[in-house]
């Protein structure tokens, strides 16, 4: 250890004190840190990498629970048989569908709420904040139920409210048809997660330049060109990083649809179908197939998110 | 602050209520269905007509009392166990991500966000199988295990998050004063971070708390199964009789406690979803 590499090193790395023995400190430091984080790592692999390896191995096989001694190699045969079914193509069209709109409301009504809680008076911030806050702490089963019971025929009050809206009267289904099925399948969606959306999204407003804003203004911006030219391009991250996960998110959907419709009038969700094909039917081959196949769309939906619209998840995160 | 002009006073008024009913409504109104008699669900009015706590006791005293109950205790146990491990694992992860210099830190990190937007449902086909292998179907553990990868990356990011802004200088100087690395962190770092391993702990429990796939996938019986999954699965008196008020008042009940919890907590709260969210 020379004089030399200290003043180096100094230099760069400022936040070690101890600089004498480096190599006998680092060393020791490499063995703490993954003895402290080693076992959540590998926690972590256990539960998901497994698991979704053996899905992968199963569903090579025909292999059905109800006759297990059948169970016989296929390849890639259970693929097939998912890609070229067009309950599958019908499923995945509803699940992009919702996860798009839900998505686009979400950021929509998020970012208002979040300019709302940024902005409001100090009387009143407290009441904001709090209110914003009680759909994130609802059971998503819930919620389901909530809205499920509000638009229900029977015991509904909805109709009743709305009955001078067109199209809206007292005989109204919602759960009969598949766009009004939707209708509320996805309102209860947007109503639980937004705000964590809006919660990341307001984080991302705290970190506009204040007197940036306040320049614009003196110099005669309007409201809208201050939110297009100064406000949102010092989100763009955090609009990013909140879109992807929001995306992430509802394209696992499940509890709502489960609950409001099982999947009847073409509201069948790719986690549904997954779920029926194994837990229902108990087809573990084709339902490990599914999952796999869900698996790599979030990763696709991942992919094109970091490579073409380059959202830095790791620096986003807060990582350095 | 200059003051606030009556046209904008009525403004934020009016944003505010629209905000309130947004938020409100549907609690709300499952809480009002709660109340209804079973008799009069289907008047269509909001609020019940006569005011009953039938549905209450049903649940707790009466014939759904089987199904409420257990699912109740399976829910707060599994929930708490879940919570619990995976903040004492986190604990320790985030300790060394946000204090520690070692490779592969990045890699935990990594693993931790890959794991959060695992779709739940693509690891239920192959536990669902191994679980009935090894007999973990159907119990606490069969969904502890799995809980696990639902509240531990969460836990990582947040602590390693809350971490970070801790004055590590207390730390220093008990390590200058011959403490070594575990003994600091005991003596110094536990106390100053238990306020983020509280957050943590209550977001993870959030998400335990909402499960619903792994509940309905991986249970049967009333051992294991937890309240959102027992919720799907609840019955009316008789099979004529929908079981909307029964439900109605058991999801108030597993709302309440957490809503409870939001309110006392959301400064915490706000700050563990957010920190360290967005950096950028």
């Amino acid at each position: 250890m020379t004089a030399a590499t200290a003043d180096v090193s100094g230099q760069v790395v400022t936040d070690k004190p101890a600089k004498g023995r480096r190599s006998d400190r680092s060393r020791s430091e490499v063995r703490l840190g993954w003895l402290l984080a080693g076992p959540a790592f590998v926690v972590m692999l256990a539960v998901t990498v497994y698991p979704i390896i053996q899905a992968f191995f199963d569903s090579l096989y025909s292999y059905r629970l109800t006759a297990p001694a059948d169970k016989h190699l296929v390849g890639l045969h259970n693929y097939v048989v998912v890609l070229s079914d067009p309950v599958w193509w019908r499923a995945f069209g509803v699940t992009t569908f919702i996860t798009l709109v839900t998505v686009l409301v979400e950021v929509i009504v998020g970012f208002a709420l979040a300019l709302v809680m940024h902005r409001a008076i100090t009387s009143l911030r407290g009441v904001l904040r709090t209110a914003i806050l009680v759909p994130y702490g609802i059971i998503t089963v819930v919620s389901a139920f909530a809205w499920y019971y509000a638009f229900a025929i029977d015991s509904g009050f909805v109709n009743h409210w709305f009955d001078w809206v067109p199209g809206i009267d007292t005989n109204l289904n919602w759960f009969a048809h598949q766009g009004t099925s939707l209708f509320v399948i996805m309102a209860s969606e947007i109503w639980k997660t937004t705000p964590f959306i809006s919660l990341l999204l307001l984080a991302g407003l705290a970190q506009v330049p204040g007197d940036l804003e306040e320049a614009a203004q003196v110099d005669g911006a309007t409201w809208w060109q201050r939110m297009r030219k100064v406000v949102l391009p010092n989100m763009k991250a955090a609009i990013m990083v909140a879109v992807l996960f929001r995306a992430l998110d509802a394209f696992r959907i499940f509890d709502n649809v489960f609950i409001m419709t099982n999947g009847a009038n073409g509201t069948t969700v790719l986690s549904l179908l997954a779920y029926r094909t194994s837990i229902g039917r108990l087809e573990i081959g084709l339902g490990s197939a599914i999952s796999v196949l869900l698996f790599l769309c979030v990763i696709g939906i991942c992919f094109i998110a970091i490579k073409l619209f380059k959202v830095d998840l790791a620096s986003a995160r807060g990582e350095r | 602050m200059k003051a606030l002009s009556t046209r904008m006073r009525v403004w934020w008024v009016v944003i505010t209520i629209a905000v309130l009913v947004w938020s409100l409504l549907p609690v709300a109104a499952i809480f009002a269905t709660s109340f209804k008699l079973p008799s009069q669900l289907d008047v269509g009015t909001f609020l019940p007509k006569t005011w009953s706590t039938t549905n209450y006791e049903q649940i707790f005293t009466g014939s759904a009392k089987d199904l409420f109950l257990p699912a109740l205790r399976n829910s707060i146990g599994i929930s708490l166990i879940a919570t619990a491990v995976a903040v004492v694992l986190a604990t320790f992860a985030a300790y060394a991500i946000a204090r520690l210099d070692f490779p592969g830190k990045r890699l935990i990190l990594t693993t931790a966000l890959g794991v959060s937007i695992f779709p739940v449902i693509s690891l239920v086909t192959p536990l669902f199988n191994l679980w009935r292998n090894i007999g973990l179907y159907d119990t606490w553990l069969g969904l502890i295990i799995p809980y696990l990868s639902l509240t531990l990356p969460i836990s990582i990011w947040t602590l390693a998050a809350f971490f970070r802004q801790i004055p590590w200088e207390l730390e220093q100087a008990a390590q200058v004063d011959g403490a070594t690395p575990w003994q600091a962190f005991r003596k110094a770092v536990v106390p100053l971070a238990a306020p983020g391993v509280f957050t943590t702990a209550l977001i993870a429990f959030f998400i335990a708390w909402n499960d619903f796939v792994y509940g309905i996938s991986l249970t049967s019986t009333s051992r294991a199964r937890p309240v959102p999954a027992a919720l799907a699965f609840f019955t009316g008196a008789s099979q004529f009789e929908e079981p909307t008020g029964a439900i109605s008042a058991a999801a108030v009940v597993v709302t309440v406690p957490v809503v409870i919890l939001v309110l006392l907590f959301q400064r915490q709260i706000v700050s563990g979803l957010t920190q360290g969210a967005v950096k950028g």
